[in-house]
């Protein structure tokens, strides 16, 4: 620790610190453009200058190494005069267009023009123009306002690995672009307009939306893969305009993948917003007391374990619990969260998450993947992954994946082989990165679902867990095993028991005249064309998709922006999402239409409150009741191996269409765009 | 007002690939860096890019789908050659005439006469500012910032010979010479050897031991 004083002010911070960080643990607030604390320092915006005793001029805070009893001044005469001077360099060419600017009004440049801007210009030249550049469907540009801050070049090179962009040609003539006019190829390509201090870099979708103290934001949690990235829906009305990444450095950092930021669109397309019975073959709108008494006199005559009902992947758990209760008290276990059909040992919670946690990443040293592209099922997680990666320096985090990425998974990855023989190799020791796993003080496993969706995917999570025992990376210090999930809903359905009683049917059991009466919560990501042409289906969820378009009845739910929900996210993390807008129509919250349901058929679930319902959460599962914390394991036992043996064959991926992955996104106008640009380009060209 | 460095439509072409002249001088060239750091060389390829386009279309100039062969070369990312291509003057990221004609009109090259050399240029070749190319494609005019020969101001860059110590008529005659697909020898116009005083030795004329041979 070194000590320094800040305007008076005696601080101690880590040796290697920067003099602006030395001024924020002061509590004294540097203003800055290219300065990102996540980013590697440039100090060419010059806004962060700070004078230091002994010094002659000032010098910029961000990329300046304090020593041990320097002073800092940040609010003197010299500062504030050479702040206002590198303000007013600024200022000459940015335009004045903030009344048509999307970044007004959370815009860094006109905050600190209030505090460091002249009221006038001194300058009769031309602006310099320059031409917007074409960054792919989600970025829009207006380049002109650039101030060459470069953040978004450094991200797009550090944070997302995909160096694309770059400042061309000097001087007065610099310009940020790809050069090649071509959509930037990353999954978190949104977070540019974030970082961006300016309004270059805004919101294609967003254009013209909304002014920024219009909205009402509310924190809530993303359902669009299983990190369960924090953040806040921006909205205005009855509608959420945008959703923006919200500060968790345990699980997201500050990021947000496209997906999650940009299917905002679809959250008023092909909604259901009241409930449909079908009569005659065809849906016709009914009331919730006709809807009711529809399923009521249907459910008579059938037995309990002829009824069964799936729970699908944006589900908050609280819907969950009371579906796993309403099919308990009509006396069926044939329940699944699993539409993906993965096998599980249920036994232990760590046999199914991602034990190390998302910050655990950067203390590992070694890492396998297996059956996983990280890239597209959790992009802020690979986003970590990297981070890691270059922390660690060329070769000092080897990577290994198995089952071959179809894309660039941004850092270096040796393709071990495409299936679970490579596995087998591993263990046998005959693969030189076993030695490499079997050396590294924290080695860590990341098993995802290309492996476990398989016949034989507890085979799989078995022989991991071995390999994994066997390389040390399971200890009471540390837990080297962890599963990638891709649902949102899949741990807390997991922790709460969504998972087929014995005897029961799965998912694949109910298809095919397995049940007759089949509830659908939610659930559209799995082979509906399989349900029996005579199960009566019933869809409780919120968007039009495959399952309401099968449906007997349909009970208009809501979506994740529309109720307070529970989630846990792949590392077992229970986090709160709150409402951020009231449901369409007629829709209601998903655990009070089962609630009511139950009531119809006179088996009135114990809970009428939201607190009552998580009180009988916490009974199910203690895992909702505690906070999150990273532990390794003395207990080696792995999980069970399931029924089916280890079999050769590839991995295949589980992401087709990240673009399209669930309901909400194939409702949005914004995530099909990306889909044509992105997956299906050849499409795109035909049209 | 900003440039645009691309090329124009239509200019760029559809595939480069080194010839084995360019090779060979590559194979020189990565010897100087260790492996995991041949990104440093990616200034001298580029140089390599141009000449190889001057000998095979006359044009020395360097095309995006060239930049994006020096990257897979040097296992970078296309943007950070795009990025060096374009912060250097000396490479050309559009097409250009035969020959490149790049006038200094810096301070010492200006007081002693760059505006002549210009106006030379520009009669002798029909272009009329900075930056075109003349109708036959022969010539391409650049206006350069100091080229550290002012001792001999003022000068003219033709591709990568100087020609120093010119004034309009004998700007003149060289571009001619040029035409006719003649190289004058590069260096003085005038009657003096390299920077050396004019007319020959100015100072310690007397000293036997020092008189240089051939010379009073």
């Amino acid at each position: 620790m070194v000590k320094v004083t800040v305007d008076g002010i005696p601080v101690e911070v880590p040796a290697g610190s920067s003099a602006l960080q030395a001024c924020e643990a002061a509590g004294k607030e540097i203003p800055r453009f290219c300065y990102h604390e996540r980013l590697s320092v440039a100090g060419n915006c010059r806004m962060c200058l700070v004078e230091v005793s002994g010094g002659r001029k000032p010098v910029a805070s961000c990329g300046f190494p304090i020593g041990d009893g320097m002073q800092i001044f940040t609010d003197t005469e010299v500062v504030r005069r050479a702040r206002r001077a590198v303000m007013e360099f600024l200022l000459i060419n940015h335009p004045l267009d903030c009344p048509i600017c999307d970044q007004g009004g959370e815009c860094d440049l006109q905050d600190q023009a209030f505090g460091y801007g002249a009221d006038q210009s001194r300058y009769r030249e031309n602006k310099r123009a320059v031409t917007d550049k074409y960054l792919g469907p989600l970025v829009k540009t207006v380049m002109t306002r650039c101030i060459q801050c470069t953040r978004c070049i450094r991200f797009s090179t550090e944070i997302a690995g995909v160096p694309e962009l770059g400042g061309i040609s000097r001087g007065e003539n610099l310009e940020i672009t790809n050069y090649v006019e071509k959509a930037l190829t990353s999954e978190l390509s949104g977070n540019l307009i974030d970082i961006c201090p300016v309004g270059a870099l805004t919101s294609q979708p967003y254009a013209f939306t909304a002014r920024s103290w219009e909205l009402k934001r509310t924190d809530s949690i993303d359902v669009c893969d299983a990190v369960g990235t924090n953040i806040v829906m921006h909205a205005r009305g009855a509608a959420v305009l945008r959703i923006v990444p919200r500060i968790n450095d345990e699980v997201n950092e500050e990021w947000l993948s496209d997906k999650g930021r940009f299917v905002v669109d679809g959250f008023r397309r092909r909604r259901l917003d009241r409930p449909w019975v079908r009569v005659d073959g065809k849906l016709q709108p009914a009331s919730w007391q006709d809807a009711f008494a529809t399923i009521a006199t249907r459910l008579k005559s059938v037995p309990g374990e002829r009824i069964g009902a799936i729970a699908g992947d944006m589900c908050d758990a609280e819907s969950m619990m009371a579906l796993k209760d309403l099919m308990e008290t009509l006396g069926s276990g044939n329940i699944d969260c699993r539409q993906d059909g993965a096998k599980y040992d249920t036994s232990r919670r760590d046999f199914y998450t991602f034990n190390s946690g998302i910050t655990g990443i950067e203390d590992a040293d070694a890492l396998l993947i297996v059956g996983s592209i990280p890239r597209q099922e959790a992009p802020v997680l690979n986003a970590r992954i990297r981070k890691r990666f270059l922390a660690a320096g060329r070769g000092g985090f080897p990577i290994a994946m198995i089952g071959a990425p179809n894309a660039d998974p941004t850092y270096a990855a040796e393709v071990l082989g495409a299936g679970p023989d490579t596995l087998v190799e591993l263990a046998d020791g005959r693969l030189p990165f076993a030695d490499v796993l079997k050396n590294a003080k924290r080695p860590m496993i990341i098993v995802g679902h290309g492996a476990l969706t398989r016949p034989d995917g507890q085979a799989i999570a078995k022989a991991c867990w071995d390999l994994a025992a066997q390389v040390g990376a399971i200890a009471p210090d540390w837990h080297g095993f962890n599963v990638l999930h891709t649902a949102a809903s899949r741990v807390a359905g997991l922790d709460l028991g969504l998972v087929p009683a014995p005897k029961g049917h799965d998912v694949a059991g109910m298809l095919d005249g397995g049940v007759d009466v089949l509830w659908l919560l939610g659930a559209d990501e799995f082979a509906t064309d399989r349900i029996g042409p005579k199960t009566f289906v019933i869809y409780q969820g919120h968007h039009g998709d495959a399952g309401a378009a099968r449906a007997d009845v349909i009970l208009p739910g809501t979506l994740y922006a529309e109720k307070p929900g529970t989630y846990t996210n792949t590392e077992g993390r229970v986090q709160e999402a709150f409402r951020a807008i009231m449901p369409p129509g007629d829709a209601r919250e998903d655990w009070r239409i089962l609630r009511a349901f139950s009531e119809v058929v006179g088996r009135k679930l114990p809970y009428d409150t939201i607190e009552a319902l998580r009180q009988r959460m916490m009974r199910a599962s203690p895992a909702f009741g505690a906070a999150w914390a990273r532990c390794g394991t003395s207990d080696t036992a792995g999980p069970q191996a399931g029924m089916v043996a280890m079999s050769g064959g590839p991995f295949h991926p589980v992401i087709a269409d990240y673009y399209l992955t669930h309901a909400v996104c194939r409702a949005s106008p914004t995530m099909e765009t990306c889909s044509g640009i992105y997956v299906h380009p050849a499409n795109q060209a035909a049209e | 007002m900003s440039v645009q460095p691309n090329a124009p439509a239509g200019a760029e072409p559809t595939h480069f690939a080194f010839d084995a002249e360019s090779e060979q001088q590559i194979a020189v060239i990565l010897a100087k860096y260790p492996p995991e750091r041949k990104a440093s060389g990616v200034l001298p390829l580029l140089y390599v890019v141009q000449k190889q386009m001057g000998r095979q279309t006359g044009s020395a100039w360097i095309p995006r789908v060239a930049m994006d062969v020096v990257a897979a070369r040097l296992e970078m990312a296309p943007i950070r050659v795009y990025e060096v291509a374009t912060f250097y003057l000396m490479f050309n990221t559009k097409p250009i005439g035969r020959y490149h004609l790049q006038v200094c009109t810096t301070t010492s090259c200006w007081l002693r006469g760059s505006d002549d050399v210009t106006a030379a240029c520009k009669a002798a070749t029909g272009i009329r500012a900075f930056g075109e190319t003349s109708a036959d494609g022969l010539f391409t005019l650049t206006e350069v910032e100091c080229l550290g020969a002012c001792a001999n101001a003022p000068i003219l860059q033709v591709d990568d010979d100087y020609y120093e110590d010119l004034d309009g008529p004998r700007t003149l005659e060289l571009i001619e010479a040029l035409k006719r697909g003649e190289r004058p020898t590069p260096g003085p116009t005038i009657d003096r050897l390299n920077s050396a005083p004019a007319g020959g030795r100015k100072v310690l004329v007397d000293d036997a031991a020092h008189k240089p041979q051939g010379q009073e």
